[in-house]
């Protein structure tokens, strides 16, 4: 292929045809290109995933029975039909009865309020908790560090479901709030110690200095600079801690420690039907699949997530 | 000056025999979310035994995916979609996974870019070396495989050989390290040779002393040689061949020299004309009425008499802000725990004093360690003096705190190193620009916006670049928004940190014009922090040149240019690659 252009030049100099690689100006911007977050490009990488899509319609789903179960249910979870106790599925009564004889589907739609409750709201205490200590502690450094960190080791060191059952068996009552707020006690150290790591490699970056040399005070460096930009591995955890806290929840509750009897949740209902099991499996394995695919939606919500906003595929350099 | 710069003598057998390597109609493409992206679109290049050749490109021109698979080792996604790669005849495009284990290493040696990373920690250096050679079955036997590691690692310039395979890679310097590098990949004595960017990440006299053994090297051994490389001053000097390449493209190959000299295709040209070297001068503005553009070397004779004339205005000039920075003694100590409660200095700065005049360039040079930066740091008010005194428009800012100190940062502005890490990605282009101006309470909402879009005219970005994200844009454009934002609150002086380091040549040349531009046109006072000597000659008035905290030597730069006094200068100036070298422009 090697041609010559010129007469002047020697044997072996190659000079490529000019229309074949026309040269454009250095460095130009690509005006028509539409303008881009990375949280947009976040998106877009999620929108291409069907894990995505799979685990954001279970999780609609999921959100929308806890807000309307009348829709999806017109019988009574509480409705008792003893002859009926344990018995298989009938029109009307798709998964059965539970040993009291009432629904099973019924118990379980009903049921997912109290175990959604009690993921979301330890999930955002957790989060706000473990953000602020975190980033705090991470930005500043020095002494308020060491103490956070030293605190955050004792609780990370107590198995948060063990220190739950120690603190719910003294508490006078027992609502999702109240468990809620016992998980978060024991679980902010996680978000507190990913939060801390972040805000660190975040805070040691140029932008930062930049922004110190602009005469930004350093709180609000923090605020507008540190923490948007070292939140993304909290959403991750965040999103994926939703879902152990509802099996903590369910934890306590089989325990009969969690939510009062009286609440209707999948934990307590697995736990009344445990002492059926072997003559009747289905009431308990109806309201644990429940429990398992609410979930498996989670942790598979935070992988997508992780994977969109991972910094190394963020960067389109 | 000296000439010290090594000619490539042509070797006997590059002029006969059949070639080592033939590359035909190479094309390489990665796949990515949106399909597949072709990085190499059709490359031809020929090699012959004993023979040095340099592909020259800026990022993401394909020069370093076309090297990686000659070896079969294209990182990620990245696949041969077609052509031939023919290496002693055969065709490495249609070898097995086997075979090509064995042409690597044993035929063709291959030198990493960075070698702060490419040898693993946790193994001693004599572990990696013996480990190199008992995969090429140099030497079978352990008493023979320990032998031939202390031989390589000889060759390769370390003299304590035998006592070093012991350490482990922390305990070596960078140059080390590389020389490390280097003797694995010629430890099986492989008829080609590929250094990618081999010594891109080291400092000048490092670089040089490194580049000459490898030359030493490979002509006793008959060795080819495919260098990897931005620099077009190092291609020019260390290969006999060059291949310029520009978007997945071969656009101009042939002898270095006479690409040089005469380069034809518009892109070869325009690489050329934006490569600094000492034969160039200082940039002119465009805006400045009484200087041409472009001062080529031929026509000294009119320039001198322009020259005196542009010195007679400076001094004048100088006269009358002669000393608007001073900086007197400036002393930075840092205190590194040791085990235990213990203690010791470090003295990153140790009694340095220069004077900056009102408008002018001062460039404060040296290599990785010298406290530069930490000079910058200084000036900038980000760390503490510990003693000296440093003096802006007449003002002692080491004591200023609270409001004084707010003030002072409108005054004083940085310009950092890294464009991918000094923009906030969360943040857009308009915020990231306005950020200063919201800060300092200055204007309303709209009188902001419109100085947001006079400040991106200013460094020629299209207005609708306001609503862009960072991650969007390349280093160059950030480089500009970077300048814009520090611009935007009108300060008297502007510290760049390698401002211009990280940015291809082309790219480079394009910012340097901008921040000489806006200094005729603003009246900015510059302090240059720069490992790379080429670009001071570019932009500077006056340089001081920093060794271990201390400056060795400050003058004018056409005086240290012209005649260092110092040793060490000296050694920095011989360092640059293809320095004498004079390029056709």
């Amino acid at each position: 292929m090697p041609s010559n252009d010129s007469s002047a030049l020697s044997a072996d100099h190659y000079v490529a045809d000019l229309e074949e690689t026309p040269v454009r100006a250095v460095d130009a911007i690509d005006e028509s290109e539409k303008p881009r977050s990375s949280w947009d490009d976040a998106w877009d990488s999620m929108r291409k995933r069907p894990t995505f899509w799979i685990a954001a319609v279970l999780i609609v789903l999921v959100v929308v029975v806890a807000l309307f179960p009348q829709l999806f249910t017109s019988v009574s979870p509480t409705a008792s039909d003893l002859p009926k106790s344990n018995g298989g599925p009938e029109s009307g009564h798709l998964l059965g009865f539970t040993l009291q004889g009432t629904d099973v589907f019924s118990r379980i739609i009903w049921g997912t309020r109290a175990s959604l409750t009690v993921g979301l709201l330890a999930t955002v205490l957790v989060t706000i908790v473990g953000i602020i200590i975190g980033s705090l502690a991470g930005f500043y450094g020095g002494w308020l560090d060491a103490v956070v960190s030293r605190i955050g080791d004792i609780f990370f060191a107590i198995p948060t479901v063990l220190g739950a059952i120690v603190l719910m068996s003294i508490l006078p009552t027992r609502t999702p709030l109240t468990v809620a707020l016992v998980l978060s006690v024991f679980a902010w150290p996680q978000i507190a110690r990913v939060m801390r790591g972040s805000v660190l490699s975040a805070r040691a970056s140029d932008y930062v200095t930049a922004s110190a040399a602009l005469g930004v005070s350093r709180f609000r460096i923090l605020v507008r600079h540190v923490v948007p930009n070292a939140i993304t591995p909290v959403i991750v955890v965040a999103t994926v801690s939703l879902g152990t806290f509802i099996v903590a929840e369910a934890t306590l509750s089989f325990l009969g420690i969690g939510l009062s009897p009286s609440t209707m949740s999948w934990g307590n209902d697995i736990n009344a039907a445990r002492t059926s099991l072997r003559v009747a499996p289905m009431p308990l394995f109806w309201p644990a699949a429940a429990l398992s695919v609410t979930v498996l939606s989670f942790l598979l919500m935070g992988d997508v997530v992780r994977d969109a906003l991972d910094p190394k595929a963020r960067a389109r350099r | 000056m000296t000439n010290t710069s090594t000619t490539p003598q042509p070797s006997a057998a590059a002029s006969s025999g059949a070639p080592l390597l033939e590359i035909r109609d190479l094309k390489i493409g990665f796949k990515t979310q949106a399909g597949y992206v072709d990085a190499v679109r059709g490359v031809d290049i020929t090699m012959r035994q004993g023979e040095s050749l340099a592909i020259v490109g800026e990022s993401g021109s394909g020069k370093s995916t076309t090297a990686t698979s000659i070896i079969d080792l294209l990182p990620g996604t990245g696949t041969v979609t077609g052509g031939q790669i023919l290496f002693d005849g055969k065709d490495l495009t249609k070898a097995s996974a086997a075979e090509m284990q064995v042409i690597r290493g044993r035929d063709i040696g291959y030198v990493p870019q960075d070698p702060m990373s490419n040898l693993n920690p946790v193994w001693s250096i004599g572990f990696q070396v013996e480990e190199a050679i008992r995969a090429n079955g140099v030497a079978t036997g352990k008493a023979e495989v320990r032998q031939r590691a202390i031989e390589v690692l000889q060759e390769a310039g370390l003299a304590d050989a035998g006592d070093r395979l012991k350490q482990f890679p922390h305990q070596f310097s960078g140059g080390m390290r590389q020389r490390v590098l280097i003797g694995i990949g010629l430890s099986s004595r492989p008829k080609l040779l590929i250094a990618d960017e081999p010594t891109s990440a080291l400092d000048v006299t490092v670089q040089r002393r490194i580049l000459d053994h490898l030359e030493t090297l490979t002509r006793d051994y008959g060795t080819s040689v495919l260098f990897i490389t931005h620099d077009l001053g190092l291609a020019a000097e260390r290969a006999e061949k060059l291949v310029v390449m520009y978007k997945g493209r071969v656009v101009e190959s042939g002898p270095s020299q006479e690409i040089l000299a005469n380069p034809q295709h518009p892109y070869t040209q325009r690489l050329v004309a934006a490569a600094p070297s000492l034969a160039s001068r200082r940039i002119q503005s465009t805006l400045a009425p009484a200087s041409t553009h472009g001062v080529s070397v031929a026509s000294a004779g009119s320039d001198d008499q322009e020259l005196m004339a542009r010195a007679h205005e400076r001094e004048e000039a100088g006269r009358r802000d002669a000393d608007y920075i001073t900086v007197k003694d400036l002393s930075k100590v840092y205190r590194i725990r040791q085990q235990g409660f213990k203690t010791t200095e470090l003295r990153a700065v140790d009694d340095v004093s220069f004077s900056i005049a009102k408008g002018t360039t001062m460039a404060l040079v040296g290599e990785s360690g010298s406290g530069k930066s930490t000079v910058a740091k200084l000036v900038l008010q980000l760390e503490p003096i510990t003693s000296g005194t440093v003096q802006i428009g007449g003002q002692s800012i080491g004591a200023l705190k609270g409001r004084d100190l707010f003030d002072f940062r409108r005054r004083v502005q940085p310009v950092f190193q890294d464009p991918y890490g000094s923009l906030d990605p969360m943040y857009s282009v308009g915020n990231t620009i306005a950020e200063p101006l919201v800060t300092h309470g200055v204007g309303d909402r709209a009188s902001r916006q419109a100085r947001v879009r006079e400040l991106l005219d200013q460094v020629s970005l299209p207005a609708s670049t306001v609503n862009r994200y960072p991650n969007e844009l390349s280093g160059g454009q950030r480089q500009r928004i970077a300048v814009a934002r520090a611009l935007a609150l009108k300060p008297d002086v502007i510290v760049l940190d390698e401002a211009v380091s990280a940015l291809d040549v082309l790219v480079q040349g394009q910012i340097l014009d901008l921040l000489t531009d806006l200094q005729t046109e603003l009246g900015l006072t510059y302090l240059f922090i720069t490992h790379d000597l080429a670009v001071v000659r570019l932009v500077a008035d006056n340089v001081a040149v920093m060794q271990k905290g201390r400056i060795v030597e400050s003058g004018t730069t056409d005086d240290i240019f012209a005649s260092p006094r110092e040793r060490y200068t000296q050694e920095l100036l011989e360092a640059i690659p293809g320095a004498n070298f004079a390029f056709g422009r």
